[in-house]
């Protein structure tokens, strides 16, 4: 009974959850459903992902209300979907699992329903825009969840976080505006906002200026939304100074189902073909990822905040997997799509222990974090963890995304890309190891908080260590999906 | 000549520049909320005015009328203002607090204020 409509719960589930939310105006309350509602979101994504690994063609449509595509919108599940599917839900269920003693450190008592209310919308949304096969309902969840986020984010502490909001939201909208431009011009050259039917209909259109418009715009709002750089300043402040729930939330989630939509307007609806071969987009953004991959690490290096380090290493980190999809070669978007899923993992990690530091002092400046591994060794070794996978160390699933990436750049014979992508991980050694020379290495000043952050805090940050390490060891689903993802993507799959 | 007949066009990018440039240049926050509604008011028309048939009336079945203009990017419009007005009740929210928390709306005096510890 349920089964053949989980594609329409996975985001019904969460997106009920919220008003549920404000209706039951206690805190208590509102937190188990979220808990509930994220929980069940991350069963249904497991569920679909085994389905579609299992069907005959490598896709599952649903009509929503029943209504044909094209006329009616569809969600088609196809490896690349679930996969993006299965990792949102994964980190909102664990992101929630610490939400609650950090949310109540953090968020002033009559706001906390609210805040759950808008965590609720912010997950509906980015698992509705991974979901869906109609463009155009994808502009209408990528909206649901940026509106939500620029909430989340000004909840933050600190008047800083209502300037990072703001920025966000101007750079969001214009964004998200520029891709409703693009969809716009592809509706008019053919009729149709379905996905798969815009791919059969595109290919007919050789030339066509307005679908070379389409492609220059909808290149420009997803590049914005997703922070490639040059369009990413609005990220480090806005990671900075959101509360920390939010920060790992936002930065294994937001930017990831960003990139999804790169690679399914680029790859699926203009077809592999016109977008690289025509159109050379590979070569395109190529250069601004590797800008990014040596821009975002080098400022890391030199931020006092850690919150905002990562930030701008999360930016780098982007710029991997836009390098990915750039080489524009079936291993080079397995590697994107790898380090998309591992990245998640990793990052998050490193924000959640980021925030178990904050719940027990307070700050998050790296300067006052000396002696924390004295004082905090389960949080200060998590840290760690992340960090190992950052740079990319063998054991990590940092290491696999790495080497698929190497791989991918050597396939097309470009020593000197391998050459960078290896040169821009010595300088994440450089950022991760501010961290542990404080908290390892510097005693810790006299009368400094100590003492672990709460057990649901300190289990979803490990749960993602564990991961991290497991991923590194155990390539089956994490590069097996990523492949069948990325030989469909390119033709040549189901 | 053709392109006078394309007039709906050149309002669209002529919106859609001015908007951009509000939202650039302006220093003011509510400004740039100003800018970023005309920015998206472009993109309606553009959306509105492809829709259009030759001929054609408002979408809504009528007796006696045959030709009727493209109902869907009416639709789609209808969806993407709904948008717009969350996004600046929003902007408008976060201008508020931000009055309050430091004193000032203008983007470069934000700057300046930031930097204070």
């Amino acid at each position: 009974m349920i089964l053949p409509h989980l594609p329409a719960l996975q985001v019904v589930v969460p997106l009920l959850a919220a008003p549920l939310c404000v209706v039951l105006r206690r805190n208590a309350a509102a937190y188990g459903i979220a808990f509930a509602a994220s929980w069940a979101a991350f069963a249904i994504s497991i569920l679909l992902l085994v389905q579609v690994l299992g069907s005959p063609d490598g896709a599952i449509s649903y009509e929503i209300g029943g209504w044909a595509p094209p006329w009616g919108i569809e969600y088609r599940v196809d490896a690349l979907n679930a996969y993006v599917m299965l990792i949102v839900a994964a980190i909102g269920a664990v992101a929630i699992t610490y939400a609650g003693p950090s949310v109540a450190r953090e968020i002033d008592e009559p706001r906390r329903y609210l805040f759950y209310t808008s965590y609720m919308l912010c997950l509906s949304g980015l698992l509705g825009v991974t979901i869906t096969g109609d463009a155009f309902n994808v502009f209408v969840f990528l909206e649901i969840s940026s509106l939500s986020s620029y909430i989340l984010i000004s909840a933050g502490r600190g008047r800083r976080a209502l300037t990072a909001a703001y920025r966000y939201l101007i750079f969001g909208t214009i964004g998200a505006t520029f891709y409703l431009i693009g969809i716009g011009l592809l509706y008019q050259a053919t009729g149709t906002l379905n996905m798969a039917d815009l791919a059969q209909r595109i290919p007919a259109l050789p030339g066509n200026r307005t679908v070379i418009a389409a492609f220059a715009f909808i290149a420009v709002g997803v590049g914005m939304k997703a922070a490639v750089f040059p369009l990413h300043v609005w990220l480090p402040n806005a990671y900075a100074y959101a509360p920390s729930v939010v920060s790992a939330f936002l930065a294994a989630t937001a930017t990831k189902v960003s990139i999804y939509v790169l690679l399914r307007v680029y790859l699926t609806i203009f077809g592999a073909e016109f977008s690289i071969a025509n159109m050379g987009i590979g070569y395109v953004f190529m250069p601004f990822a590797i800008a990014a991959m040596f821009m975002g690490s080098a400022v890391a290096i030199f931020e006092p905040d850690a919150k905002r380090m990562l930030a701008y290493s999360s930016i780098a980190q982007i710029g991997y997997m836009v390098l990915g999809f750039g080489i524009a070669t079936a291993l080079g978007v397995t590697a994107g799509i790898l380090h998309l899923f591992n990245h998640a993992l990793m990052k998050g990690s490193m924000f959640l222990a980021l925030g178990c530091v904050f719940y027990r002092t307070g700050a998050v400046t790296i300067e006052l974090m000396h002696g924390l591994a004295a004082r905090m060794p389960w949080t200060a070794a998590a840290f760690v963890g992340g960090g190992l996978g950052i740079i990319g160390v063998p054991l990590t699933a940092g290491f696999i995304s790495k080497w698929y990436l190497v791989m991918a750049a050597l396939e097309r014979g470009w020593w000197w890309l391998a050459a960078l992508i290896l040169l821009s991980s010595l300088l994440a050694i450089a950022y991760v190891w501010r961290v542990v020379e404080a908290a390892y290495f510097r005693p810790a000043p006299a009368g400094a908080p100590a003492g672990e952050a709460p057990l649901p805090m300190l289990a979803a940050t490990w749960a993602l260590v564990a991961a991290n390490v497991y991923f590194g060891i155990d390539t089956r689903l994490s590069v097996g999906v990523a492949e069948r993802a990325a030989a469909s993507l390119m033709g040549g799959g189901p | 000549m053709a392109w006078l007949g394309l007039y709906n066009y050149w309002i669209v990018v002529f919106l859609m520049i001015a908007g951009l440039y509000v939202v650039i240049a302006r220093e003011n926050l509510i400004k740039k909320l100003v800018g970023l509604n005309v920015f998206q008011a472009s993109v309606f028309i553009l959306y509105i005015s492809m829709g259009k048939v030759d001929g054609g009336t408002a979408p809504i079945v009528a007796e006696g009328i045959e030709v009727y203009s493209n109902p869907l990017p009416h639709v789609l419009i209808l969806t993407a203002i709904v948008v717009g007005v969350a996004t600046t009740a929003l902007g408008l929210a976060l201008v508020v607090r931000i009055n309050e928390a430091y004193g000032t709306i203008e983007d470069d005096e934000l700057d300046e204020r930031e930097r204070e510890p």
